[in-house]
């Protein structure tokens, strides 16, 4: 028990934080914010496998969190048949184009030894393989999106229930992952920072601007929920009983008639909200705890051990037959997967995807700070790292301002530093979140709940 | 006759924008190769360094317009510059000695170097932003244009028009006279010398007797200049914006990279060639070929050969390409 005393306390804090935010602020901001410390705490146990176990930067978390999001597009909005009619055909041609490219490639690089012979075969496969694509694919291109832009223009999605997407957002970023880690894993530490940087934004400026795909910056909005919808909620009669039933004693204040259900009407609405909120909790909760039984099981197993010691010194586990390159790629595809399935929560929790909200300052960096700040190689940590720093983040514009007037109460409302300071309350997030991040680099580096490597 | 119209539609839209954006590109990438070289690590508040020069850049510009200052045909902001690079090197030296420094003598793996710098990046871009706020500004003011395209149709009788906007001439005469003063400086002085031993190999730099704070002072000198100088030619040739700066960032770093990071000059290059790369791939061909082809051969399309949202995809997938084939950048050589 003693040695959980930290874990503990610290996770005790963190619910405690979150529940004074639903008595001052409103219940159902709590929950909005307790779903995002979820969907950020599988983030960061994704991060947190790859840095944590094996020692591999990626900066790439916002490219794997879009493709996430992107399969929920693909899986769950239903299909537009006339796009699929219109340039479908067309399409389906094009992939089957890149699959033989590729196919033809591998062929040239195993028949043709290395020679200049081999490179100019690679070469034209790839100039003549794009041209055809080219001509191919714009004309399929633009039928599709010429088909009701306002409302889809777009190819849709398979119609199939949301929550299997989250599978096929682990699958999608775990591809994503193989092709990057065959490019970059062979790169020094910084460079792979660097370079699963940029790929990521690659994939984002893809998604973005390739609007027969999933609308790009048009955005699709209205997706499905695995959870009741509010309105359902609030015409259903045990639904409305329930909370009858819950808040009878203030329902039995009020006299009038009228003015009993109209207070009953809007407890039903506050109601309806924190329910659909608490269903997706639950979902997430789910997850996390599934993730986090699975990845304790895994860093205690010898393939833990493995990792770690490939972590703290490669050169001697490749001298004990260890294949490094294999688990690397190994590792960083997991914790990719896991980054991808975070990605597919989060667009189900807004029931929208947004390319254009893909930005790294948010979605890669903060999640490293998390990390960080959690603590790396312990699983507890990555997740209260999550749940600590989304909390900042979000309460941090709020006790920024009052901070703010605290320090100005002396100065007159008009004063223009005071009025200044005011309106750029929001900005104060990235302060404390950097400063935050530097505090625990100086002074506790291996973050709030270190590892923790119990001798079998 | 066809022939020089073409190519001057080619001078304005691809190669003078590309040597401006080139410019402004190597001033980062050299400022990003700097402190990988000597300090050892990747800085990720490049971009937002070279924001907080530019920013005091801005609010000087301001102030000095209401006190009716300026420099005639010149845009004010040249007459920030001084001061501007002062504000900047204050700035660095100061985290230099509260953050940097920690790490340095412990020596710290590179890695959590670049992890202090991204708390360095969240502390720099929260106080741009609550100083000066997210929005656009622009602070150009003098002539805008050397030579617009009317006059030039005028002067030579040519169809196609020549602007010189006054922002490019001086991005780009300001990045030469610069960087000729700084590749002086490194390969000519005993200073920049003992950089670069410095850089190439420590122990035996301090062997000989280098003092490693005076390197790591100057180096962070050096930096300020650049980065501010850098930020205040982009800002006025574009306009001021922390967020773009930003995403800036990514750019430099694949110039200096491709350019072989370490070494000053390849940075150099590298910004020239991901400049030229992202403006010549994502230029539509059309009216160039035009003046070119016989009129039955015209195109129809665009002949473009990516639409210019994947501007920035171009220099990323270039970066990735010279990872792939030659990792240490195509100008490898001496380091620094």
């Amino acid at each position: 028990m003693r040695q959980y005393f930290n874990v503990i306390l610290a996770y005790s804090i963190m619910v405690f934080l979150i529940i004074l935010v639903g008595i001052f602020q409103s219940w159902s901001i709590a929950l909005t914010i307790l779903n995002y410390c979820l969907i950020s705490a599988v983030m960061t146990m994704g991060a947190n496998i790859q840095w944590g176990y094996a020692g591999l930067i990626n900066f790439g978390i916002m490219g794997y969190t879009a493709l996430g999001g992107l399969a929920v597009v693909l899986v769950s909005v239903a299909p537009v048949g006339e796009a699929w009619q219109a340039g479908g055909f067309g399409l389906i041609i094009c992939l089957l184009i890149i699959i033989s490219m590729v196919f033809l490639i591998r062929l040239t690089l195993k028949k043709i030894i290395k020679s200049k012979k081999r490179n100019y075969t690679i070469a034209a496969i790839i100039v003549f393989g794009l041209i055809l694509l080219k001509l191919i694919s714009t004309p399929a291109i633009e039928s599709i999106e010429a088909i009701d832009p306002a409302k889809t223009g777009f190819l849709g999605g398979l119609g199939m229930p949301i929550l299997f997407s989250w599978i096929v957002g682990g699958f999608f970023a775990g591809g994503l992952a193989y092709i990057v880690g065959k490019i970059a894993l062979g790169l020094r530490a910084d460079y792979l920072a660097i370079a699963t940087l940029l790929i990521a934004e690659i994939v984002v400026s893809i998604i973005k601007h390739e609007d027969w795909l999933a609308r790009g910056v048009k955005n699709v909005i209205g997706l499905k929920k695995p959870v009741p919808y509010q309105i359902d909620l609030q015409k259903s009669d045990w639904f409305i009983n329930l909370v009858e039933k819950f808040h009878s004693a203030k329902l039995g204040l009020v006299n009038s008639l009228a003015e009993r259900q109209e207070l009953l009407n809007s407890l039903v609405i506050d109601a309806s909200s924190v329910y659909v909120k608490l269903c997706m909790s639950g979902l997430f909760l789910c997850v996390v705890i599934i993730l986090l039984i699975v990845t304790q099981k895994a860093l205690y197993s010898p393939w833990g051990r493995m990792m770690r010691a490939i972590r703290d010194n490669e050169v001697a586990a490749n001298a004990m037959g260890k294949n490094v390159v294999k688990q690397h790629l190994l590792i960083f595809i997991l914790g990719s997967a896991i980054v991808g399935i975070a990605g597919a929560m989060m667009v189900t929790n807004d029931g929208l995807f947004t390319p254009g909200s893909y930005r790294p300052m948010r979605y890669t960096f903060v999640i490293w700070v998390m990390v960080i700040v959690g603590g790396t190689g312990n699983n507890f940590g990555a997740i209260l790292g999550g749940f600590a720093v989304w909390f900042l983040w979000v309460e941090a514009a709020p006790i920024a301002l009052f901070l703010i007037n605290l320090f100005t109460a002396h100065l007159p409302e008009t004063n223009e530093i005071k009025i200044h300071l005011i309106n750029s309350a929001p900005y104060f997030r990235f302060l404390m979140v950097g400063i935050g991040l530097l505090i625990i680099m100086r002074y506790r580096p291996k973050g709030i709940l270190p590892e923790k490597i119990i001798k079998q | 006759m066809e022939f020089i119209n073409a190519i001057i539609v080619l001078l304005n839209y691809t190669i003078i924008p590309a040597l401006t954006y080139g410019s402004q590109l190597a001033l980062g990438a050299i400022f990003v190769t700097l402190i990988y070289g000597i300090l050892r690590f990747a800085n990720f508040a490049t971009g937002d360094m070279m924001s907080f020069g530019t920013m005091f850049a801005v609010l000087l510009t301001f102030y000095f317009q209401s006190l009716g200052i300026n420099l005639g045909i010149l845009p004010t902001a040249l007459l920030t510059i001084p001061f501007a690079i002062i504000m900047m090197i204050l700035y660095m030296l100061l985290i230099d000695k509260y953050v940097f420094s920690y790490y340095r003598i412990k020596k710290s793996p590179p890695v959590q170097l670049a992890m202090v710098s991204v708390g360095v990046m969240f502390v720099t871009q929260a106080i741009i932003r609550i100083i000066i706020g997210p929005f656009d500004r622009t602070f150009l003011d003098g002539q805008k244009f050397i030579l617009k395209a009317s006059e030039f149709k005028e002067m030579t009788g040519f169809s196609e028009g020549l602007t010189i906007k006054s922002t490019q001439a001086i991005t780009i005469v300001v990045t030469i006279i610069f960087v000729s003063i700084l590749f002086w400086f490194l390969n000519r002085t005993k200073t920049g010398t003992s950089m670069r031993a410095y850089s190439d190999n420590e122990d035996l730099a301090l062997l000989s007797g280098i003092d490693p704070k005076r390197v790591v002072l100057i180096t962070w000198v050096i930096a300020g200049i650049l980065a501010t100088i850098g930020g205040i030619l982009y800002g006025l040739d574009k306009s001021y914006r922390p967020f773009v700066y930003f995403n800036n960032m990514l750019p430099i770093f694949a110039a200096a990279i491709v350019g072989g990071i370490g070494n000053p000059f390849g940075a150099f290059l590298g910004g020239y060639c991901i400049a030229f790369a992202e403006i010549f791939l994502t230029y539509a061909y059309k009216k160039f070929l035009s003046y070119l082809l016989p009129e039955a051969l015209e195109p129809d399309s665009l002949m473009q050969v990516l639409s210019t949202d994947y501007k920035f995809a171009v220099s990323f997938s270039i970066l990735v390409i010279v990872l792939l084939f030659r990792p240490t950048g195509i100008f490898k050589g001496k380091v620094i």
